[in-house]
């Protein structure tokens, strides 16, 4: 008893127009051109800018690495000023991490240690070394006293995480074997914890060679003082040669921090981390930067 | 207690923990690490009066910036402020706009090209590696000073760090679901839309939420070179020593960082 | 059988007034294998737990090695545990160091920190833990990683971790309830065999009556936070479990 024709059952639409993707959509755009004016950004700026940049960027090329003692100086400085930054900075990011894990410390101990960790993220690194350069005097110093308080405060931040995240299980059962409470940090804590810290540190070293080459343009020491020093003076070729060697180091320590995350983590032998073409990127990490 | 014969000391099981190939990689590292260390220290320049001198010298400069001058906020501070984010929101949208064809040239699962995919990694790697600060002062330099600077600057600096991690994303995207809608004959773009998109869609949001709370604290230092928002206020307060205005400048930053890492905490709770 | 374990008028309440253990009075030290059954939230694991303070008893006593467990703190706590070896349910095995790491774990209470973190166990420690691993049946596999091995394997390590403390006592919360039947069975007997050739008791907390009947010299019957049932399992009746564990259905 069919009908020859099909008959036509009038359905709700499966895709349904969301109201909310369309509203912000326009709330956006309508932000946009509202900043825009608030910042004075107009189309015949940005023209007359590329115009500019053309004629800027023939200056950059050919680097000049005329004055390549200055380069090389300024290059070791900030080198110097990472690692003691990051040495410094993972010592101190250790104990007061662990401090701040409320699954194994008291809150007695835990609140204080959040709190200094919070502090010495919220502020960029920069202020803070032009704080310790006000303090302390140009140089050095400076970069590495602000580079280490933004470690502490990265590294910190990280490991109390990773710490509250492990299993307490695991913990409970070398508790139950009357072991110290030492021991059981670095039997029960440690094994959950230690890769993702040396993930960590070695992220925070990279961090520590790109910001180093920055802080030199407070005063605080490295090539970032050469940098600024050489724009000033429109030296655009050697500002070229400069950022080619910073991009260099950088990449350079990018290497050497995967091969050591190689060790450690996958206990890789040196002549496995040769054979290795492209070393692996399994590290989840979140870039600060 | 079980007694040990002659033959079983002479058997006796030993237990190392690592190999000894992996013990040398270990000892390498190690032994680099303080060769480092001691060099670092022993050629840096540092004063060691000025060392001794610091805590000194750091309650010094805490106190002159006490008590903090509230009253310069409306006049010097709110439109710099604002400003700041502004260039924080501008960049990171222009970031988001340039780094996803970069990051899609990048993945080798989308675009089977090499030598595209390592000019889209160089041109990563090189934004990535120069600082915000460094492109604020080339921006300067091309557009001169200003918010443009700044936001040119931030978005600049950004494209690395959006493209490298959408890549990866976009790397660890399931090839199932792209293998089927390949085989209906799906054209290549309906397969991104269709079966990349989805995918990445949530790790897209979380990077781009992650990067515009890290361009917030950025853009508040680009007015040091010269780069508009607060930076620029904060600059001239230090070149007067007005520690007071200093103090407030510093609060004011960090309250808007806080507010802002809670927007952006609480906006991933929805979305994710 | 030189150790004892007296128990008196334990009680632990999570919530005031709602205890889950109420005034306990218990001995153990004639018999070897002891099985604690009951139904579950009956505080057949709160007892185990209380006995090497990993849980707080409320109130009682807990007499063991010439001391009451339930009122040392600190160091003579630690160094109690230590000749008490516990046995879990889910192993809680330390899962990214190897199978001699974690066995080594059982000597911590013995080594000091510092050898411990340079893993400079004494070379009799390193001997017994492969001749225990040739005991339970896992020779060969001291280098493997504990999340590499199966659920009686790691059972395997968790019990020969316990038995490396050269414990006086041995607990047991649950050993069996996440391994299959066949597993079961042979976890119940390394227990057994471990217990009786060492000549120490050992509490084992299940919820597998038959397992329990067909291993145990004792039972220890808990229901509603008591004991009622203390005997031979010969004497556990259908009637009496009935009492136990209440309803009939799943006796068969």
């Amino acid at each position: 008893m069919k009908t020859g024709s099909p008959i036509l059952i009038s359905r709700a639409d499966p895709f349904p127009k969301s109201l909310w993707p369309r509203v912000a959509t326009v709330a956006l755009v309508v932000y946009v051109i509202y900043a825009c004016a608030q910042m004075e950004i107009s189309w015949e700026r940005v023209q007359t800018g590329l115009a500019n940049a053309a004629h800027f960027f023939a200056r950059l090329f050919p680097p000049n690495f005329a004055r390549h003692e200055l380069l090389v100086r300024g290059l070791l400085e900030s080198l110097q000023i990472a690692v003691l930054a990051s040495t410094l900075g993972i010592l101190l990011a250790l104990p007061i991490g662990l401090a701040g894990a409320r699954n194994l410390m008291p809150p007695w101990a835990s609140w204080p240690a959040r709190a200094l960790i919070v502090l010495a993220r919220s502020l960029h690194p920069v202020i803070v070394a032009i704080l310790f350069v006000k303090a302390v005097g140009f140089g050095a110093l400076a970069g590495v006293l602000a580079l280490t308080v933004a470690s502490v405060g990265f590294i910190g931040k990280l490991f109390t995480e990773a710490i509250e995240e492990i299993s307490s299980k695991q913990v409970e059962a070398v508790r139950a074997t009357g072991a110290p409470f030492p021991s059981v940090l670095a039997f029960g804590v440690m094994p959950q914890v230690f890769s993702r810290f040396i993930g960590f540190a070695t992220y925070q070293l990279d961090s520590n060679l790109r910001n180093s080459t920055m802080v030199g343009i407070v005063g605080a020491g490295g090539i970032g003082g050469t940098l600024f020093a050489a724009f000033q003076r429109f030296d655009y070729d050697f500002v070229c040669a400069i950022l080619i060697a910073i991009i260099s180091l950088i990449m350079l320590g990018e290497v050497l921090a995967a091969g050591v995350r190689a060790i450690f983590i996958d206990n890789a032998t040196l002549p496995e981390l040769f054979r290795r073409r492209g070393l692996p990127r399994r590290d989840r990490l979140v870039e600060d930067e | 207690m079980v007694s040990i014969t002659a033959a079983e000391t002479t058997s006796r099981r030993v237990w190392r923990r690592f190999t000894g190939a992996q013990r040398t990689a270990r000892f390498m590292v190690y032994l680099t690490i303080v060769a480092a260390i001691v060099a670092a220290a022993q050629t840096i320049e540092i004063i060691p009066e000025f060392l001794a001198d610091a805590p000194e010298q750091i309650g010094d400069l805490l106190a002159r910036m006490w008590p903090i001058d509230w009253r310069a906020y409306p006049t010097d501070v709110h439109s710099a402020l604002s400003e700041t984010i502004h260039i924080a929101s501008l960049g990171t949208l222009l970031a988001l706009m340039l780094a996803l064809p970069v990051g899609l040239l990048a993945a080798h699962n989308l675009v089977p090209f090499t030598p595209l995919n390592l000019l889209a990694r160089l041109i990563l790697v090189s934004s990535r590696s120069v600082n915000s600060l460094v492109w604020a002062l080339l921006f300067v330099g091309i557009f001169g000073p200003g918010a443009l600077a700044g936001t040119l600057a931030i978005a600049f600096r950004s494209i690395g760090f959006v493209g490298k991690l959408f890549g990866e994303a976009l790397e660890e995207a399931q090839p199932g679901p792209i293998e089927a809608l390949a085989a209906t004959g799906a054209p290549w773009r309906s397969v991104l839309t269709f079966g990349y998109w989805p995918q990445v869609k949530p790790a897209f949001w979380s990077i781009a939420l992650f990067r515009f709370d890290i361009n917030v604290r950025e853009s508040a230092v680009l007015g040091l070179v010269g780069a508009g928002g607060i930076g620029m206020a904060l600059d001239a307060a230090l070149n007067l020593f007005q520690w007071e205005r200093v103090a407030l400048i510093l609060v004011a930053i960090l309250v808007v960082v806080i507010i802002t890492e809670i927007v952006v905490m609480q906006i991933r709770k929805r979305m994710l | 059988m030189p150790n004892s374990l007296v128990i008196r008028g334990l009680t632990k309440e999570y919530v005031p007034g709602k205890p889950v253990l109420s005034d306990i009075d218990l001995a153990f030290g004639e018999t070897c294998i002891n099985a604690i059954i009951g139904p579950s939230g009956t505080g057949k694991s709160t007892l185990i737990r209380c006995i090497n303070r990993l849980v707080e008893p409320t109130s009682g006593e807990i007499l063991f090695d010439g001391a009451d467990l339930a009122r040392l703190v600190g160091t003579p706590l630690r160094q109690a545990r230590r000749h008490i070896g516990m046995v879990f349910q889910e192993y809680n095995l330390v899962e990214r160091l190897t199978v001699m790491e974690n066995l080594l774990c059982g000597r911590l209470g013995y080594v000091s920190a510092w050898k411990a973190w340079r893993r400079k166990f004494p070379t009799e420690d390193i001997e017994r833990a492969f001749q225990l691993l040739d005991v339970v049946g896992l020779a060969g596999f001291a280098q493997r990683r504990a999340d590499a091995l199966s659920g009686g394997q790691r059972q395997r390590v968790g019990i020969a971790r316990a038995v490396m403390q050269e414990p006086k006592l041995l607990l047991a919360d649950e050993p069996t309830s996440s391994l299959d039947p066949k597993t079961s069975v042979e976890i119940m007997q390394l227990l057994a065999d471990v217990a009786r050739s060492r000549d120490i008791p050992v509490l084992i907390n299940m919820h597998d009556v038959d397992l329990a009947t067909r291993f145990a010299d004792r039972i220890v019957g808990m229901s509603g936070g008591r004991v009622v049932f203390d005997g031979a399992p010969a004497g556990l009746s259908d009637a009496m479990l009935k009492q136990i564990y209440g309803g009939e259905d799943w006796l068969q």
